[in-house]
Order: structure tokens, then sequence, then C-alpha cells
């Protein structure tokens, strides 16, 4: 089914609900065809191809919100969804904020996204086999360390999504994506190390080579050989940018109109403050033609925008949607964000630090020692008070050169400090996903290893 | 196509016949359907092949702020098709349940061999049934009103708690689903199975302090009557106030190795990341496991048996079969510090050679199975709970859990507390702020030194991820002391 297809689905269901007594309604639609192709040891190992498709109905009676969604697309299983989600509406509570955005918030971006490319579903199943075949083979051929692997993976997505709803929108738009990784397995005879590489783009014409995914795979796990245990100690810790996004995740959680709305969030309440070093600007941007976290409008009908999220270590703004707006008296950022069940949460989209002056090189040489983290493992952060703790791996680095691979450690701190000691901010911004930042340096926090 | 949102009809205590099971009765599902998909699927010369059907009904209430802000319900409904030639696998499903789309699906699946048609015609034996799960009343049947209850009394109990409580969430999910498996090798199965949680969230702040969180939960494969009877919502909304108000005086967490003693229940985690995912066979056949080539060597302390039991009655963790048709079973991974047996899907049993452990699950229709835990736990052992704390001059007790993590390939893995006290001279003294653990899954368990008489499991909250897919998962432990252990903390 096309997208303008989708759209047409969802304004029918929209039609239904008002027909079934809803105040307001608004319908989201979405299907995805996968493809999917694993290579290991140089023979294939599984290939998986599909598609589906899901609708979902959000209704209000009055200030009563009440929702359902379904696989069955036919117009018997849409009214069954409509009459289900009428039904829900009559146990939920009053909520003076519950709602949809203005009409005059709604709307869609014009200009080209660049977000579907035509030779995406048109790629075939050999080309694709062979991309992760080359990517693996060059993983295993790098060094005689690498004798074993996870395997090479070629994955293809292609998805559409439409939304309308009772104030007069309905749009849609349809993406593609393809991804090549090698996983390979480093072991000099002791114990081994897994780590991986991987390219991500809208066309697989912008895809890095298979051959560089390979070798960036290999070096990275046989730095990690021989790997030890550090002394428990306070130390700089540098994250490489596969790291380092992990920070701006955790920016996200404390910035989301949910989190601070409801005070769970160590950010909450502190626009106009300074919550972190000067050097440190943040913005999330869903109009960026290309990237991963770019749409034409969010989940709630309202166009994509660029945010300052933080400005020079000063908090700027919260991410919200049109619900979390309304209960902290601001507008909603169009970061509303759906699967296709229940009220609308906060997403976001190309959310970045912005690149700073130095190249990674000179940053490790600010040092004269320093912990230099490639992988981080765990849950072990609480946004709500920013207390930070997380297993981590890496290299430990003295005079700006990596002197012994790293791991069974953890790295600890409380996010407030550690927005606050961002030293230095590598120049290498690239976009890997959604979410990206530089190298990051910090000025210390706590190590645990050994004693 | 049947209306797929109306309650389900049989009473669900016994154990139904095929003819009763949900895809023969509302889709007219019939042997010779299976038969001929399955030949489809054969028809490049793979050597097995297998389909699932996966019906799906979910429903969930939310409550926050003291507002009921969502309840909504969805279903869904699929089929995967999967054909194993030599180690390769082809994989492909649909959401439309018509015999074009199932035999396309089959012809795509078929595509990953390259041979001549099997001559063989297949003929079902029907699976060996029991039903861990009677359940008088399906999630499903269940009133909007009775389920908007149990999220408006958590609510009340935990602001009740304590006056330092100022925002609680509470929300209540259940789901039933309807899956029906037949193979190439002739086992057909079919299994109704519900699932229901609750989980509460609390955030507690004293005068104008920094608020700090608890949270609690739990379920099952039970129905909403458990929640009445069983573990009421009262009881999950002061776990997780109790949680919230701890924390207020909770000083930093210690850094460096130290002892630990984990409480008894959902510390079992540990288990589940420093040992269960390394011994899943994908791994160990593909020897990319820590613990690959160590069947028969000691990885624990003698004090150590660790198993994983699909058959306990009720827990998340249990099926009656597991995702490709298999009963699931109790089997010992570990006995006596010894490593005795890995988990095995179909897959890796047909490779390796080595019996089904009953361990085949997906999280769905639109994934291919793989080896995974289901309700993982070491056995008590004879020491006194009171005692093992008694026997730290310094360390670390820990109760209360997050989320887990392990490298397969390394063995590192962490797991995050966020209930701890400080042991001093064998007391429990300050509480001390989260903190993660990290160790080396065949070694850290060597250093466990006493294990308690006192097993728990845990109440029924777990999701395991792997490869993109979460399943349920059950863990539990007693209380144990673990000598030597890495602990996060920043004093």
């Amino acid at each position: 089914m096309r997208a303008p297809a989708l759209e047409e689905l969802t304004a029918r269901a929209v039609r239904l609900a008002l027909d079934a007594g809803a105040t307001d309604a608004e319908c989201t639609a979405s299907e995805g065809d996968e493809f999917s192709a694993t290579v290991r040891m140089r023979e294939v190992e599984s290939v998986k191809e599909a598609g589906s498709r899901g609708l979902g109905v959000r209704i209000l009676r009055g200030r009563r919100a009440g929702s359902a969604f379904t696989s069955d697309l036919s117009a018997e299983g849409i009214r069954n969804m409509v009459r289900a989600a009428v039904e829900n509406a009559s146990v939920t509570t009053d909520d003076p904020n519950a709602g949809l955005p203005e009409p005059e918030e709604l709307g869609s971006l014009n200009g080209h996204l660049d977000l579907y490319h035509d030779d995406v579903p048109a790629l075939e199943a050999p080309f694709k086999i062979a991309q992760a075949t080359e990517a693996e083979s060059a993983a295993l051929a790098y060094d005689p360390r690498i004798a074993n692997s996870e395997g090479g993976v070629y994955e293809t997505h292609v998805t559409s999504r439409a939304f309308s709803n009772s104030r007069g929108f309905t749009g849609s738009y349809s993406a593609t994506r393809c991804w090549l990784s090698a996983s390979p397995v480093a072991s000099d005879g002791g114990a081994m190390e897994r780590d991986y590489w991987f390219t991500m783009a809208r066309t697989s014409r912008r895809l890095e080579s298979p051959a560089d995914v390979g070798k960036k795979a290999a070096e990275r796990a046989l730095r990690r050989l021989n790997a030890k245990k550090i002394a428990t100690q306070k130390a700089p810790v540098i994250f490489e940018p596969r790291t380092a996004r992990t920070l701006l995740g955790h920016i996200f959680d404390a910035v989301e109109g949910d989190a601070v709305y409801r005070n769970a969030s160590f950010l909450a309440g502190r626009i106009g403050e300074k919550i972190a070093a000067g050097n440190v600007t943040v913005i999330d941007d869903g109009t960026l033609p290309g990237l991963f976290g770019t749409s034409p409008f969010d989940d709630e009908g309202v166009p994509s925008r660029r945010t300052v999220i933080v400005e020079k270590g000063v908090l700027k703004s919260y991410l919200l949607n049109s619900y979390t707006a309304r209960k902290l008296g601001l507008k909603t950022t169009g970061n509303a964000s759906r699967g296709l069940s229940g009220n609308a949460g906060v997403g976001h989209g190309n959310l970045f630090l912005e690149a700073g002056g130095l190249p990674p090189a000179d940053i490790l040489q600010r040092y004269e020692k320093a912990l230099f983290v490639t992988e981080l493992l765990g849950f072990g952060v609480n946004t709500v008070t920013g207390d930070y703790s997380r297993g981590a791996a890496g290299l430990w680095i003295e005079s700006g050169e990596p002197v012994q691979a790293v791991s069974e450690v953890t790295i600890a701190g409380n996010l407030k400090q550690m927005l606050m000691d961002i030293e230095f901010i590598g120049a290498d911004l690239e976009f890997l996903g959604s979410v990206a930042a530089p190298t990051l340096a910090i000025h210390e926090m706590t190590i645990s290893g050994n004693g | 196509m049947p209306d797929l949102w109306q309650a389900d009809g049989p009473d669900t205590l016994k154990v139904m016949t095929f003819s009763e099971s949900f895809f023969v009765r509302k889709l007219g599902i019939a042997e010779r359907d299976l038969e001929r998909y399955l030949a489809e699927a054969l028809s490049h010369g793979g050597e097995y092949a297998d389909i699932y059907f996966e019906h799906l009904a979910t429903s969930g209430i939310s409550l926050d702020e003291s507002i009921v802000k969502s309840a909504t319900q969805g279903v869904s409904m699929g089929v995967g098709i999967r054909v194993i030639a030599g180690e390769r696998t082809g994989y492909a499903y649909c959401d439309d349940l018509s015999p074009e789309k199932i035999l396309h699906a089959a012809r795509v699946a078929a595509c990953i061999a390259s041979g001549p048609a099997g001559e063989e015609k297949i003929g079902f034996a029907e699976a060996a049934k029991r039903n861990l799960y009677p359940i008088l009343t399906a999630p499903t049947e269940t009133t909007l009103t009775e389920r908007v209850r149990l999220v408006e009394r958590a609510d009340r109990a935990a602001r009740d708690y304590d006056p330092r409580v100022f925002q609680v969430q509470a929300s209540y999910g259940d789901q039933l689903k309807q899956v029906l498996v037949a193979t190439s090798e002739g086992v057909l199965s079919w299994d109704r199975q519900p699932m229901a949680r609750m989980s509460i969230a609390v955030l507690a702040r004293a005068g104008g302090g920094p608020p700090q969180r608890g949270y609690s939960g739990g379920g099952g494969r039970v129905a909403l009557e458990y929640f009445l009877n069983e573990k009421t919502p009262e009881h999950f909304a002061r776990e997780a106030a109790r949680q919230a108000i701890v924390q207020l005086d909770a000083v930093e967490a210690p850094a460096g190795e130290m002892t630990v003693v984990l409480g008894p229940g959902w510390p079992g985690i540990l288990l589940h990341e420093a040992v269960g995912h390394g011994l899943e066979a994908d791994f160990n056949r593909k020897k990319v496991s820590a613990f690959s080539g160590r069947l028969g060597q000691n990885v624990a302390s003698p004090l150590v048996t660790v198993i994983d039991d699909g058959t306990m009655s009720h827990r998340r963790g249990s099926l009656n079969v597991d995702d490709e048709g298999s009963p699931t079973q109790h089997n010992v991974l570990i006995e006596n510090g010894v490593l005795r047996a890995y988990l095995q899907d179909k897959l890796s049993s047909r490779i390796l050679r080595s019996p089904s452990t009953g361990s085949g699950r997906r999280e769905s229709y639109q994934h291919i199975p793989m080896p995974r835990m289901t309700n993982t736990f070491m056995l008590a052992g004879e020491s006194d709970p009171g005692d093992i704390v008694r026997s730290v001059s310094r360390g670390l007790y820990c109760t209360t859990f997050g989320g887990g993590q392990v490298d397969i390939t390394s063995g590192n893995f962490v797991f995050s507390a966020t209930e701890s006290y400080l042991i001093e001279d064998g007391k429990l003294t300050r509480p001390v702020r989260g903190a993660t653990l990290i160790g080396n899954g065949p070694e850290a368990l060597k250093y466990v030194s006493m294990v308690g008489n006192d097993l728990q499991l845990d109440e029924g909250i777990g999701i395991c991820g792997k490869e993109g897919q979460s399943v349920p998962v059950g863990v539990g432990i007693p209380t144990i002391k673990i000598d030597k252990m890495t602990v996060g903390g920043t004093a």
C-alpha cells in the first residue's frame, strides 16, 4: 500500500470516530517492509524478508482520551478499532490538559527532505548478501587474530507513515534506510574480544564501502585484546563519538516534557540557568535533509523544527509535544512521538552536540593520563538525580598514546557535574544515527576497578 | 474476517484440543492447510520448516497525577514461516492470513535452500499437552472498570504511605497470546498464553530537596484476580514508595572491589547476566561466548547450582511449549559449580546434535526464534541470611536492581543496584545511591562463599532483550555472599 492510500485509511478512521461520538480524533498508520541478510564465516546464515502494517486511533470525548490499534486494516477491522477506542474513553478521567494541537500549529514541511530513495526497494537479495559477505570477509582478512565472527549484516527498511486528525490535518511520508555492519571476534590465544562497525544511510549509494566497514570493525576488536582492569581512581574520561552520543540520550531524557512536568529530571525548572560548560551547545533539528531523525511533521501533525536546547552552557528549551506544552504553559516544539497505542510521548529529531574545533588526537594529547571510553554497558543512569554509573571498556591513554586496553571497570559521577566538566569538544561530529556527538573530554570521573 | 476483538470463548482451566484452539475455531485452519504451507516451504529442498501463527490482544490502563490518562486496547495477528537448510535460515512473515499470502511467504522463506523438493508426507502428531497457567477469566474478559480500580488503588496507597510522595504513575497491562506451531517433523502444538502486569513509579521529596524515585511491579501468567487476592496494588505501591523514601537519606556509593551481599529475589538478575546469556547455545555453537567449550568445567563455587525452568506454574517466564513447539523443561545449567548444559533451540540442537531444552523463543511472528532463558534461579543453600550479613565486616548489601547487560564474548557483565546499604561490622548501616556492579561471567560466581536458605523468585517484571527481541523472563536467588566484586560508586 502506498503512503496516500494509508493516509486515506487514517482520514476514514477519524471520520468514523467523530460519527461514533468522539469530539476529537487522531489516527496513525504505519507500514514497513524489511529485508535482512546475515553472513557468518563467509556463508549465508539467515535471510529474512517481510512486511506488516498497523493502524492506531486516539479519540477524545470532551477531556477524556481513549485509544486502540489493530493490524486488521479491513473496513470491519477499522470499525472495531474505533468502537474499542470510544469504549476506552468511558473509563478514563477528565484531564484538563487533554487535547490536540491547535489548528494553527498543524502543518508539514514543504522542502525536499531526502528521506526516500528508489534504489532501496529495488535492491536484489544477491547484491545485499554480497555486501554483507564482503564486509565480513574484509574483517576476517584484516589480521590473523580475527579468526571468528558474529557475522556481516545488510538490512533494508522501507517505511511509510500517515496521520490524520479532526482539526484538518492529513499527511504522509515514506522513508528508506540501508544498514551494513560487521562484528568480528579477535583472539590471540587468550580471552576473546568482539567489536563492530556499522554504516547507515537513506540510500545504498551513501553507505561506507564494505571493505571500510570490515576494516574498522577489525581494528576496533583488535585494540581491545589483552584488556585489563585498572586501579580504582579519579581520572579524566574521554568519550569517543560512539559513546559520547549516549550522553546526549541522557540530556534528552532530562529535557523531554513528560519528565519535566513531573519534576522527574535534574534539569526541570532550570531554563535560563547554566547547566553545562560554556563550550556546550545542544540542538534538536528534525529538518536536516537525509538524516535519520528527520520528518516533515511530528506524530501529532506539527511541523518538525530546529530547537536550541542548550546554548553555550545555558539551558534554553525543553522538548515538548502539545500535552506537555499545555502542562508547562508553553508551546509545542513539534516533538510528539508515538507508536500506534496510547497517548503521544516526546521524541527527538536529529539531536546533537555542536562540534568544537579540536581534532580528536589533539584532545588525547591534552591529558597526561586519561581513560578513552569506546564501549559502555548497562543502565545505571538516573536522570531524576543525575547519578551516573556504567560499565566501561576502552583504552588507557598516556601523553596522547594508548598504552593499555581496559575492561571490566565502571565510570561514575553525576550528570550535573559531568556536563559542567566538559573540557574539550572534538571537531568530529558525524551522524551515525539520529543522536550524534563529537569526541568529548570530561575533566574527572571516578573509575572503579582493582582495589 | 471474523471479529478478532470479541472476548474468547471456552473456559481456560482445561487443556484445549486442536479443534478448540484459536486458529481452528476462528479461522478454520485445518491440518491439510498446514501440510500444504510446509510443503511449499520445503519446495526448494530445505531440511526443516515450521510455521508459527500468532494472535495477540493487549490492553493497558495508565494513571498519572491521580488522573486515568490513557486506556488502550489492540489486536495484531500474523504468521511466520521458517526454513532451515544446513546452518542457513530463511524467514518470511505476513500479517494477512489468506492462503495466497501464506503460500507466498512460504515460497520466500523456501529460497534459502537450493535443491529438489522432498517427497515426504508430513502428518502431525499432537504435542504432549499440559496447562501451566490455567486461569478462570481471560484478562481480556474483565471489565475496563475493574482494571481502572487497580491503578486507582495503587495511586492512593502510594500517596498514603508517606506525605513526601508527590508523584505516582501506576499502570496495568495485560495480554492474551494465541499461538499455533506446526513443523515439518510432524509436531503440532498450540497454546493460549495470558500475561498481566502492574507497574508503579513513585517520586518522593523532602522539603525543597531533590526528588528520588522508587519503582515496583509484578505479575505473571495470571488473571486480574491475582491482583485482588494475592499481590494487591497496595503491595506494589507501598514497595515503590518505600524505595523512594529510603533514597532520601542515601549517601554516595563506594567505589572499588569489596564484599557484596545480594538479597533474595530480583537480584537473581546477576545469574541472568553473569551466566544465563553466555550459556545460550547460539553463542556457543559459534564459539563466541566466554563459556564456549567449558562444559564439565568449574565456572562457579561448589555452592552454586543454577536452573532455568520454563515449567513453573503461572510464572512470567513460563511456557507450556516454547515458540518452536517444543515442551519447556527444568534445565540444570550449573550443578555445584560445574557447567552442565547450554540452552538449546531447534537450530542449535540440530547442529550440535544435542537434545532440545525447550528454549526456542521469539518476540513475535515477525522474529526468528533463538535460544532464550525462561525462569533462571539459584537453588537455596544452608546459610541463615542474617548470618551472611553478620559475617561481613565491610561491604555492600544490595536488595533492588534496575537492569543489567553482558558482553557475551569477553564475559563482562553489569547490573545496576537501585537500593543498597553499607555493611559495617556485620550490620546494615546507611543506604547508598544507585551504583553499577561489574564482573566477568566465568569468574564472578567463583567468589560465592555463602548461599542462603531463603530462595525467592522475583515478582514478575523481567523483560530480556537480545538482538532486538524482547521476551518476558523471571529470575530468582537466595541471599548470597560474593567475596569480591567491583562496585561502581563515587566515594
